[in-house]
């Protein structure tokens, strides 16, 4: 662990980063290169650049990584699973937002 | 501490085959699942069932705990017999690494599972490699989840947040300790953002660089707020004569109060845009505000008689699109 100091810390919004390398995807969500080329074959992530050692990903794919790899090994998914059962979360939180911008505090 | 009725978290019974438990868990880790539940304490009762099923899923740690007896009950206060898993050959299995969030979770069991389960099972985690001669490698990154205020999305803001990590010692023991971090939260910040800390994760090995440590951001709940990405609600109340007759009134902003103006004939549940008044960024969100009419109790007769005055003088019938 990084030693404790008293500084403040200054981080970048990974989101607003538009470019993430496979290299920094791959440290980030502790996950194999191949796992990233699978999600990618199954359209659940996309990147931009000519081929694949010019990769580079949006911030938005770090979550959808993290939750594929947590859907695979909690559940057991195949990878297949994991793209419908992301589409699916992610059509769910929708909802709910809306869901939530309607309701008031009063009828949650 | 307190015994956990690992059958009883499963809903199984004692003599389940192991294709019950598993089937059980499976039913379970979907329905607990945090990615996909939105039960307020789906991530503990995940835990819980990851747990079960890790010690009910082998048959060594299944045979040990069930030689406990089947006397206990979940909650009450136990300690582990001295060489209670005396005569049992554990083959050493290890975690299966199944438990959510994985990775830096090794303190995600309970005192109860370490106690039974936590040494002779340890081995082969992290602890491995040390800094041997000449090998290098990057560290981890490691991933927490804080919460702020949107004032602090609003404004930006300096925030403390500490952070439990789980540290596996030289026994093999898992045990956790705390560190403050101190961050600057960028203004403009929305919810389910990822702020990277540069070199804040796990020490790298022999000259390896340090990884990174990734806060994933989550507002508390406000008390009249409601956000949704950079855009934020407001329910206001106003009053009849001011839904009615229009009128120019003040209206809480996470910013600041300003003034608005509201049209005559305004309709309960109309929604009104404050462009730019939301989360700051590019582009900026907005402040939607929407009215709800509010009606004055009619708890006096000078009240009463109000209301009876507009009964006489208006002759209104709000049902009168049902047809009735």
């Amino acid at each position: 662990m990084a030693t404790q100091r008293n500084d403040i810390l200054t981080g970048i919004i990974i989101e607003e980063q538009t470019r993430l390398s496979l290299r920094e995807l791959c440290d980030a969500c502790a996950v194999h290169v191949e796992f990233i080329t699978e999600l990618v074959d199954e359209g659940v992530i996309e990147p931009s650049g000519i081929d694949k050692s010019h990769w580079y990903f949006s911030g938005i794919s770090l979550q959808r990584i993290r939750t594929a790899k947590r859907l695979q090994q909690d559940l057991g998914v195949n990878l297949a699973g994991v793209a419908l059962a992301l589409d699916l979360i992610e059509e769910l939180q929708l909802l709910r937002t809306q869901l939530h911008k309607l309701s008031g505090p009063d009828y949650d | 501490m307190e015994f956990k009725d690992y059958y009883e978290v499963m809903g199984v019974k004692r003599d389940a085959t192991q294709d019950d438990i598993k089937r059980a868990y499976r039913k379970l880790a979907r329905k607990y699942h945090p990615d996909v539940s939105k039960h307020g304490d789906a991530e503990a009762r995940f835990k819980e069932v990851g747990e079960a099923y890790e010690v009910l899923k082998d048959p060594e740690k299944r045979t040990a705990y069930d030689q406990l007896g089947a006397n206990w009950k979940a909650g009450q206060d136990f300690n582990a017999p001295p060489d209670w898993d005396a005569g049992f050959e554990f083959s050493g299995g290890g975690y299966s690494g199944g438990g959510f969030g994985n990775g830096a979770d090794a303190g995600a069991y309970s005192d109860f599972f370490e106690s039974l389960f936590g040494q002779g099972f340890q081995s082969g985690r992290e602890g491995g490699f040390h800094t041997q001669g000449g090998f290098h490698a990057r560290g981890s990154d490691h991933h927490a989840k804080v919460l702020i205020d949107l004032e602090d999305a609003m404004n930006g803001a300096t925030r403390s947040f500490s952070l439990r990590v789980p540290k596996v010692d030289a026994q093999g023991h898992v045990t956790t300790s705390e560190r403050v971090l101190k961050v600057n939260i960028p203004k403009g910040v929305k919810q389910g953002q990822h702020i990277r800390l540069a070199g804040q994760g796990n020490p790298g090995m022999g000259e390896g660089k340090p990884g990174d440590l990734y806060l994933e951001i989550e507002f508390n709940p406000h008390s009249i707020y409601r956000v949704d990405g950079r855009d934020v609600y407001l329910d206001l109340p106003i009053a009849p004569w001011e839904a009615a007759l229009g009128a120019s009134i003040k209206v809480p902003t996470p910013a600041g109060a300003v003034d608005m103006k509201i049209k005559p004939g305004s309709a309960n549940g109309s929604k009104l845009r404050l462009k730019g008044r939301g989360i700051p960024g590019k582009p900026a969100g907005d402040l939607y505000v929407i009215l709800g009419i509010a009606l004055p109790a009619a708890t006096t007769d000078k009240a009463k008689g109000i209301y009876k005055d507009m009964q006489q003088a208006l002759d209104f019938n709000p049902r009168a699109r049902l047809g009735v």
